[in-house]
């Protein structure tokens, strides 16, 4: 565990061009031995071309791609030491769920008893002992989905390369073979480079992730720094919910920096420096469940966040909607400006979500270190 | 049994129109009238009687003559070989098209599409007509050769109408084939024909077998494309059928036909039991 990371994929400069489209634009990227990444992204942004690009069906239009410092792009699919799980699976519907784990190592000419031993291992390995004789279509989409990574696995390869592993399955299953996954990696010990555009999915199971955009490589960074410290508004976006204010710097200091934005009756005050963005404008990004609800009763003063001075961070608004999700509730605040801000609040009692109403005066506030300060 | 008369008695709802009078009774009356001649034939095949009018009695008799009529056999044979090759050539013919238009795209494809429809929607008039003056102008076909190749000509005239109905079959099979299933094959290390022997043809399977039986049925009754390129010596079962008509409607023809009816139907029924199990296949596999 304490071994210096391995880099074991690289993509240097990877262009892909489809006609005039761009489809990937100048991509460099270095995925580590044994992680475990997402590659992240709404729909056309680039993200499957980066993945079948490594899997050999599309060559890159410029740049190169590493797997093991050896240049493979130029290296047919059948010839490269990377497998995939396909989005619809792609189960050899005409053949038996061992002959479907087993065609890889009959391809490559492995002897039979030692095939029907690794498809066995296989098999348990991701729990389908005894399924060997089944045909796919008496199975399930869960189980097929795993005679699929069975299929994929049971070659050993450098990475194992998933597609949108879990947008076939229904919402429970999705949330049980999130872990399944992570600990089926755990296990194998083999990279695994995933494709989705499920955010939530990326957060859950992935060490580190890659947003994409447009073709643009946004930010690569682990799930919670995604989350915390995104780079630009649209991750900012993309991953979660957000609040974001426009605003220029009015005080910047090596340990503290207020923010006006129009939108605001009140200055934002953060408990650090912002550097390189004087007079220009920039963005803070305020996720909904930082932001504190307190009742507003007319005459009372406003709460008070020790880590602000008086006045900043506080905002008076009205409750315009209340969105009741059960552990939690989102709600809709309308501020004096017209600007409408979300925020959320857990339900951790039963009375919470009787607590406030629609139309009711309410105080916003939020702490010094919360808000994320954006330049792009 | 219980089921069925619980059935029977709820009253039948909005969309059941199978389940009231008028419309069964139409059903009644399109059966027969597509099925009564059919029937009659085959009926009167074992009547007794010469001159085939009137119902005289059961006898398989005209079965045992069709049986002894050694042109009729030749007749007989020379249509299951043509069959045979026929539907051999067009079917191996049909699946490469069929593929070719799948898979590449290239200039005056559409029209390439179009015009492989041209043989199922020509006249078949036209198209023995056609045949006749092709095998005299263009390719005369020796009369003179030993059997089977006496048949060339004949072969030659229903691969070029049948392959089209093949290619059609594969085609529309071909549709439903999932591209992932081929990448993810290669992606386990699989060439280009592996890909094809182990994914491509059992998925085409029941098209191949749906379209071979198909080109079978089409060339075994063939008559009008047949007739026009058949010399003295290579006339198959329509074709000799016709020409004992021409000199009486005997008991005999009728077993003849009745033959060939079976045969025909339940090459059909083969064929559309190997359909359903396509639409089987394709809503198993996603």
């Amino acid at each position: 565990m304490t071994e210096p990371a391995k880099t074991i994929i690289r993509f240097e400069n990877v262009t892909k061009r489809f006609g005039k489209m761009v489809a990937v634009d100048n991509v460099s990227l270095s995925i580590e031995e044994g992680e475990f990444f997402a590659l992240l992204g709404p729909s056309g942004c680039g993200k499957t071309t980066l993945l079948r690009m490594l899997a050999g069906f599309e060559i890159p239009t410029e740049g190169r791609i590493l797997i093991d410092g050896q240049d493979v792009s130029r290296i047919p699919p059948n010839q490269r030491p990377v497998n995939m799980v396909f989005q619809s699976y792609a189960v050899f519907p005409h053949m038996s769920v061992a002959d479907n784990v087993g065609y890889g190592l009959l391809v490559d000419g492995v002897a039979k008893a030692e095939r029907d031993r690794r498809v066995e291992e296989a098999l348990s390995l991701v729990k389908l002992e005894g399924f060997g004789g089944r045909k796919p279509d008496q199975m399930s989409g869960g189980q097929r989905q795993r005679v699929a990574l069975a299929r994929a696995l049971v070659k050993r390869p450098r990475v194992l390369l998933l597609d949108e592993p879990l947008s076939a399955l229904d919402a429970k299953l999705r949330e049980a073979m999130r872990s399944e996954l992570a600990q089926l990696q755990d296990k194998v010990g083999i990279t695994f480079l995933m494709v989705t555009h499920d955010q939530e999915e990326a957060l859950a199971m992935a060490c580190r992730c890659a947003v994409m955009n447009r073709g643009l490589l946004q930010q690569v960074a682990t799930p919670s720094d995604l989350y915390e410290y995104p780079n630009s508004r649209f991750v900012a976006d993309f991953i979660g919910q957000v609040n974001l204010f426009e605003g220029k710097l009015t005080v910047d200091e090596h340990d503290h920096a207020v923010v006006a934005s129009p939108d605001l009756p009140a200055p934002i005050y953060l408990d650090h420096g912002v550097t390189g963005a004087h007079g220009t404008d920039l963005w803070v990004a305020i996720r909904p469940e930082k932001i504190e609800l307190y009742k507003r009763v007319e005459g009372q003063a406003s709460p008070v966040l020790e880590d602000a001075p008086a006045g900043h961070n506080v905002v008076a608004g009205t409750i315009r909607h209340i969105s009741y999700l059960g552990s939690e509730s989102v709600y809709e605040v309308e501020l004096e400006t017209g600007r409408k801000v979300r925020a959320l609040r857990s339900n951790l009692t039963r009375r919470d979500q009787e607590d406030l109403t629609w139309d009711e005066p309410v105080w916003l506030a939020w702490h010094a270190w919360s808000p994320a300060v954006l330049l792009s | 049994m219980s089921a069925a008369t619980t059935k029977d008695r709820t009253p039948p709802g909005p969309l059941e129109y199978l389940r009231r009078w008028p419309i069964r009774t139409w059903l009644v009356l399109v059966t027969v009238y597509l099925y009564a001649p059919l029937v009659t034939l085959m009926v009167f095949s074992f009547n007794d009687s010469k001159r085939n009018i009137v119902w005289r009695g059961f006898t398989l008799k005209y079965y045992i003559a069709a049986f002894q009529d050694s042109d009729l056999i030749t007749a007989f044979g020379n249509s299951l070989t043509i069959a045979a090759v026929s539907t051999l050539s067009s079917v191996i013919l049909g699946a490469l098209t069929a593929m070719l238009l799948w898979r590449f795209r290239f200039p005056g494809k559409a029209a390439f599409e179009g015009a492989l429809s041209l043989p199922i929607v020509v006249p078949e008039i036209c198209m023995g007509v056609a045949m006749l003056v092709f095998f005299t102008q263009v390719l005369p076909w020796p009369t003179s050769l030993p059997w089977p190749l006496n048949l060339g000509s004949i072969i030659i005239s229903h691969i070029s109408f049948s392959f089209s109905f093949v290619a059609i079959v594969i085609r529309a099979r071909l549709a439903s084939f999932n591209r992932e299933l081929e990448e993810a094959c290669k992606d386990l290390g699989a060439s280009e024909w592996r890909i094809f022997r182990d994914i491509l043809v059992p998925h085409m399977a029941p098209g191949l077998v749906a379209g071979g039986l198909l080109a079978f049925t089409l060339s075994l009754d063939d008559f009008v494309i047949t007739f026009f390129t058949s010399g003295p010596d290579t006339t198959t079962f329509p074709v000799k059928v016709y020409s004992m008509v021409r000199f009486s409607v005997t008991p005999e023809v009728n077993a003849a036909s009745t033959i060939l009816i079976v045969i025909t139907v339940a090459l059909t029924f083969l064929a559309l039991r190997l359909q359903g199990t396509e639409v089987r296949d394709t809503v198993g596999g996603h």
